[in-house]
């Protein structure tokens, strides 16, 4: 858990910085997997994670960075998990879309949409169980609530009262696909009504909205009140993958989400209040960068996974 | 020793290990049955009986009715399997599990791989199989080959009510998702079964018969039709050795070959479709390993690769029949090059 606004601005700009690096690494053909990037969505996984303890448990999807960052992985192993190295947080072994810590609740990435919804209830059956307060997170895309696990997930979270934050980050695209053009009700938040629990839609670009939100779904969860749906507005910078040449949007469209770029107006909305100047925000930001290129570096020195111990972890062979 | 059946072995093993550890629960669709209704509160127990009375000495938190998703309830028990409980599902039939099987083997499989042991997923989803209660296609299907073939997943298919107990035991205390199918023309077959706890382990096969000249390898209800092919075929001086390997995964191929060291001749009875089933997959484990063993041509008796028909006469023809392995048998030990 974390509060001050320095910290949230710290965590944030630690995604973008991964995200960016991560992005010119890929560029130079020295990443081994895919990118599903996570930058213009940083708010949405600080604003969340930042109001969670220790105890809670996230769930994850394929574009997961900025939850694992958001929730406290450490950065030098998942790093060197991105690039499938021996000392990557799972050795290796779950790569880009599919890390988890979850000594720390980080419960794993997902490389199937939607998929992580029912986990995601599953967790909170087992915090509900556990009855010690704790509560699960199911992060999720506009495009997976279409998908029948949500429906599933919605409504035995309902009905068993959960304490399950359902939240969807809706970057406006299903892979390719402009989710408007799948759905005859866009608005996702209203999807909860019809399985009885409530649902409220967030400018998922606001951190301090985001942890608002947060904060009165948690608040339901831990009283035993049951899930909230939260859905996030946000906008997914790059394409589904690095190398989409994003052909299907305009680059209007483009510019316009980034003039409301997530870590620029919490930078300027510490700029104008007491608690940082330009210096101050600025060696953030170095830091910030500082630490991914170590992070990269480290991942890149080191060993690769031996093959002999590839089938550990293998059962029932 | 007590004589019990099938469905009260398998109640008895749920019973003893939620008495044994309070992380176990049973969830699925009417695993209660009528909860919160105006009549009887645990009407059902499962659409089998197999769960009925957990309800009233565990309470509706250890024994939960599900809506009909399963998606939702097999995720669900994968997310609270990591968190540390032991869920125990009902899938009433296995053929449902074409509408949750993403969970199952793109997510609990994969879980403690995929997440370099820093994960475990003791979950264990029981479903019934098997043709014979005219039920038709849709409700009828042997689909442990199905599992089988995905890494991660371990499969149990019990043949005999003290088998049942003791391999539900072990699932329940086994860390690793285990797919564990109940034949349903088999819940009132009776056999002895101790009261205690016990284990069955994974993965050693079971040796019902000792015989010299064919080796018989069989699953659930064909274990049954097996011995009875083999009592027939002895009365004309035909001996054989009947193998119940019990699991399909992990696979006791071991004792299968050390069976053929003596009689040389496989036979293979299998209740689930002829491509890419167990009879597929034994025959060509074991003529990969143990090809110089062999005196005949491995013979399967398996269904035709068709749906299971409902017409009581067509899937009476359909099950592999006691004289379908008989006939087998005869073939394989009266081959000549």
């Amino acid at each position: 858990m974390y509060d001050a606004p320095l910290d949230l601005y710290a965590r944030m700009m630690l995604i973008r910085a991964c995200e960016t690096q991560l992005n010119d690494v890929f560029a130079r053909n020295l990443f081994p997997g895919y990118i599903h990037s996570y930058l213009g969505q940083e708010a949405c996984a600080v604003g969340v994670c930042s109001l969670l303890g220790d105890g809670d448990k996230v769930v994850s999807t394929h574009r997961g960075r900025g939850h694992y960052l958001a929730k406290g992985m450490a950065l030098r192993p998942m790093m060197a998990e991105m690039f499938g190295r021996a000392s990557g947080i799972c050795g290796g072994r779950a790569g880009e879309m599919h890390a988890a810590d979850p000594a720390i609740g980080v419960l794993g990435g997902n490389g199937i949409v939607g998929a992580g919804l029912p986990i995601g209830a599953g967790a909170a059956l087992g915090m509900q169980l556990d009855g010690a307060g704790a509560v699960a997170v199911a992060f999720f895309g506009e495009g997976a609530s279409n998908n029948g696990a949500f429906a599933e997930t919605l409504n035995v979270a309902a009905a068993w009262r959960l304490p399950l934050l359902l939240v969807c980050e809706n970057n406006l695209y299903a892979e390719m696909t402009p989710f408007a053009d799948t759905v005859a009700q866009p608005r996702v938040a209203a999807r909860a009504a019809g399985y009885g629990l409530p649902g409220e839609t967030v400018d998922g670009n606001d951190v301090f909205a985001v942890r608002d939100a947060t904060a009165r779904a948690l608040a339901r969860a831990r009283a035993g009140d049951g899930p909230t749906l939260l859905e996030l507005e946000t906008y997914r910078w790059g394409g589904h993958f690095e190398g989409d040449p994003k052909k299907y949007r305009s680059r209007d469209e483009e510019a316009a989400w980034k003039a409301r770029c997530p870590v620029a107006r919490l930078r300027a909305v510490l700029l104008a209040g007491s608690d940082a100047d330009a210096a101050r925000l600025d060696a953030i930001d170095a830091a910030a960068e500082a630490g991914v290129a170590e992070a990269i570096r480290f991942a890149l020195d080191s060993p690769l996974p031996e093959p002999e111990r590839a089938l550990d972890h293998v059962y029932a062979a | 020793m007590p004589r019990k059946s099938f469905r009260q072995a398998l109640n008895e093993a749920m019973r003893l290990e939620m008495r044994r550890d309070p992380r176990v629960f049973v969830m699925g669709e009417d695993v209660a049955g009528g909860k919160g209704a105006s009549g009887e509160q645990d009407a059902w127990g499962g659409a089998f009986g197999v769960t009925k009375g957990l309800l009233a000495e565990f309470g509706p938190e250890r024994v939960r009715d599900t809506p009909i998703t399963e998606s939702a309830f097999v995720g669900a028990a994968a997310g609270a399997a990591m968190t540390g409980l032991r869920p125990v599902v009902e899938i009433m039939f296995v053929d449902f599990m074409g509408v949750c099987f993403d969970q199952i083997f793109n997510q609990a499989a994969k879980f403690r791989y995929m997440f370099g042991g820093k994960a475990v997923t003791p979950m264990v989803l029981r479903a019934t199989f098997g043709a014979g209660t005219r039920s038709a296609s849709q409700h009828s299907q042997a689909l442990y080959p199905l599992f089988t073939h995905i890494p991660g997943l371990k499969v149990v298919v019990p043949s005999s009510p003290y088998d049942a107990k003791g391999l539900l035991i072990q699932a329940i205390r086994d860390d690793d998702p285990v797919i564990f199918l109940e034949h349903k023309a088999m819940y009132d077959d009776m056999g002895e079964v101790p009261d205690g706890a016990y284990v069955v382990p994974f993965g050693e096969a079971g040796v019902l018969r000792d015989g010299g000249d064919v080796t018989i390898v069989a699953y659930g209800r064909m274990v049954g039709r097996a011995m009875e092919a083999a009592a027939r075929l002895a009365r004309d001086g035909i001996e054989a050795t009947v193998v119940d390997p019990r699991t399909t995964s992990p696979l006791d191929i071991d004792t299968i070959v050390e069976t053929l060291e003596e009689t040389g001749r496989l036979v293979i009875v299998d209740e689930a479709y002829p491509r890419c089933g167990m009879a597929s997959d034994i025959a060509g484990i074991v003529a990969e390993e143990a090809f110089g063993l062999l005196k005949a041509p491995i013979q399967k008796v398996t269904p035709p690769h068709a749906p299971v028909p409902y017409a009581p006469e067509l899937e009476a023809a359909y099950i592999p029949s006691v004289e379908k392995i008989e006939a087998a048998v005869r073939k394989a030990v009266g081959w000549t090059r």
